[in-house]
């Protein structure tokens, strides 16, 4: 790993103000961006640990019925304190990588990096959440650009996610067996006014919603309504040593059936 | 170089670190410590499991920068004030719960935090606690075997495989 400073701010303003500097980047929990650096894919003259900021931590349920979770909750957190709220999303948290890695990741760092594979892109755009940063709002349905790639500019912070809490929701996740990231992992959401279904770590464009099993769930929410459907189109599809395109797709039609099937 | 300050099994310490100093670093490189091993050093296989503020984490997955401030244990602190084993190392020994070694003191911090959360866990709550530990010797059985008896609950029910 190459040097860097390494600087801990107290306040959002402070980092962004270290942030403003070239070649300076943010660190949550590290799950993601010190294995990164390890490998020498990246290098940051300074980073900025987002860790000391206690705005940019925590969950609570706004007025308006949505669950606020700030940039900077641990997965571990998440799991315990979106349970009462929001099982859909709290279940999800509790099965990313292992107790270790759940204490210190973050939601903001999994959403800033986008991995294809990840969970959360999944719940942020299967609710349609919105991003909330330093500067601006920015809804699930624009802010995901495909693999690794988001609507966030340089020195850009997620202090919060909002996440609409459904009605009944679940995630179900197919895990590759060796990194335990989703090999397929699908977010259902059922709220009064229509249903959404988003899927991770299939597509080589990154997260998606799957439209067609949406239209049928919104009228009649039960694992049948899948039945009728064609798995989504295989041929854009990630192919690789775990599975193929089309297997992919397949597991695509599976998870969604047990994730309606489980909702609560 | 920064400096940062610790308490590590008790006792306050304090040191020079560069950015990258990453925690398992400190620990065993600074201060000698080397009861906490690197086994993959790319966050998987959890030999340099910690605890830090009373949470497991991967001491090679956290920079030393970051745990200023904080209280650390190793598992050179495991063991009861008069040095005898603690409950669950004790457990691993009576129930062969280890083979070469490398992996337990990761093992044993993470069973650690796992009965502080969970005092009876199930053998199916053991081993996906244990998801981000490997060990390359035991087959995990006895294992958790040890972490049951450690909870103080019967080995029996766990069918030998
Ligand atoms: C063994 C292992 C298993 C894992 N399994 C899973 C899994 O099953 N599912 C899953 O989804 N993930 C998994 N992960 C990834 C894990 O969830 C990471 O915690 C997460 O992807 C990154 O979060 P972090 O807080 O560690 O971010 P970091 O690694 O610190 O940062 C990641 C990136 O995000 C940027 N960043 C961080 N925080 C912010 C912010 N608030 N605003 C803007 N940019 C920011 C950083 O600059 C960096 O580019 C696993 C990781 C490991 C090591
Ligand atoms: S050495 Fe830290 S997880 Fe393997
Ligand atoms: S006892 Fe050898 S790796 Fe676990």
């Amino acid at each position: 790993m190459y040097n860097f400073d390494l600087v801990r701010p107290t306040s959002i303003d402070e980092a962004v103000k270290a942030l403003g500097e070239e070649d300076a980047q943010p660190l949550a929990g590290g799950q993601t961006l010190i294995p990164t650096l390890k490998q020498r894919l990246a290098m940051p003259t300074k980073l900025v640990s987002l860790t000391g900021i206690a705005d940019i931590k925590g969950v609570c349920k706004t007025d308006d019925g949505q669950l606020a979770i700030g940039g900077g909750t641990t997965h571990g957190t998440v799991a315990k304190e979106a349970m009462a709220d929001f099982p859909g999303l709290a279940n999800l948290a509790a099965n990313v990588g292992d107790p270790a890695v759940r204490n210190r990741g973050t939601i903001g760092g999994s959403l800033a990096n986008n991995d294809p594979s990840a969970c959360y892109p999944a719940a942020a755009l299967g609710t349609g959440a919105t991003i909330k940063t330093n500067k601006r709002e920015i809804a699930a349905d624009d802010y995901f650009q495909g693999m690794f790639a988001t609507a966030l500019e340089e020195a850009e912070i997620i202090t919060e996610v909002r996440f609409p809490i459904p009605e009944k929701s679940n995630y179900q996740k197919f895990e590759q067996q060796a990194s335990r990231f989703a090999l397929v992992g699908v977010f259902v959401a059922k709220y009064a006014d229509g249903v959404r279904v988003a899927v991770t770590g299939a597509s080589n464009e990154g997260v998606f919603r799957w439209s067609e099993a949406e239209s049928a769930l919104s009228s009649n929410f039960s694992a049948e309504a899948i039945d009728s459907l064609s798995a989504p189109d295989g041929s854009n599809m990630i192919s690789d040593l775990h599975g193929s395109g089309d297997y992919r797709a397949h597991i695509v039609k599976v998870m969604t059936k047990r994730a309606v099937a489980a909702a609560s | 170089m920064t400096k940062v300050s610790m308490t590590v099994n008790g006792k306050s310490v304090s040191g020079e670190v560069e950015g990258r100093t990453l925690l398992v670093n400190f620990l065993r490189n600074d201060l000698r410590l080397t009861g906490t091993h690197v086994g993959c050093d790319t966050s998987q296989c959890g030999a340099c499991v910690v605890h830090v503020n009373g949470e497991a984490v991967k001491a090679c997955t956290m920079f030393a920068a970051e745990a200023d401030g904080a209280e650390v244990s190793t598992i050179e602190g495991a063991a009861n004030p008069d040095g005898s084993l603690n409950a669950i190392q004790q457990a691993f020994q009576d129930h062969h719960g280890l083979q070469c070694g490398f992996c337990t003191p990761g093992m044993v911090m993470s069973a650690a935090a796992l009965l502080k959360e969970n005092p009876k866990p199930s053998e199916h709550e053991i081993r996906s606690y244990l998801q981000g530990n490997i060990c390359r010797c035991t087959g995990y059985h006895n294992i958790i075997k040890a972490i049951m008896a450690a909870s103080g609950q019967d080995v029996e029910q766990i069918a030998a495989e």
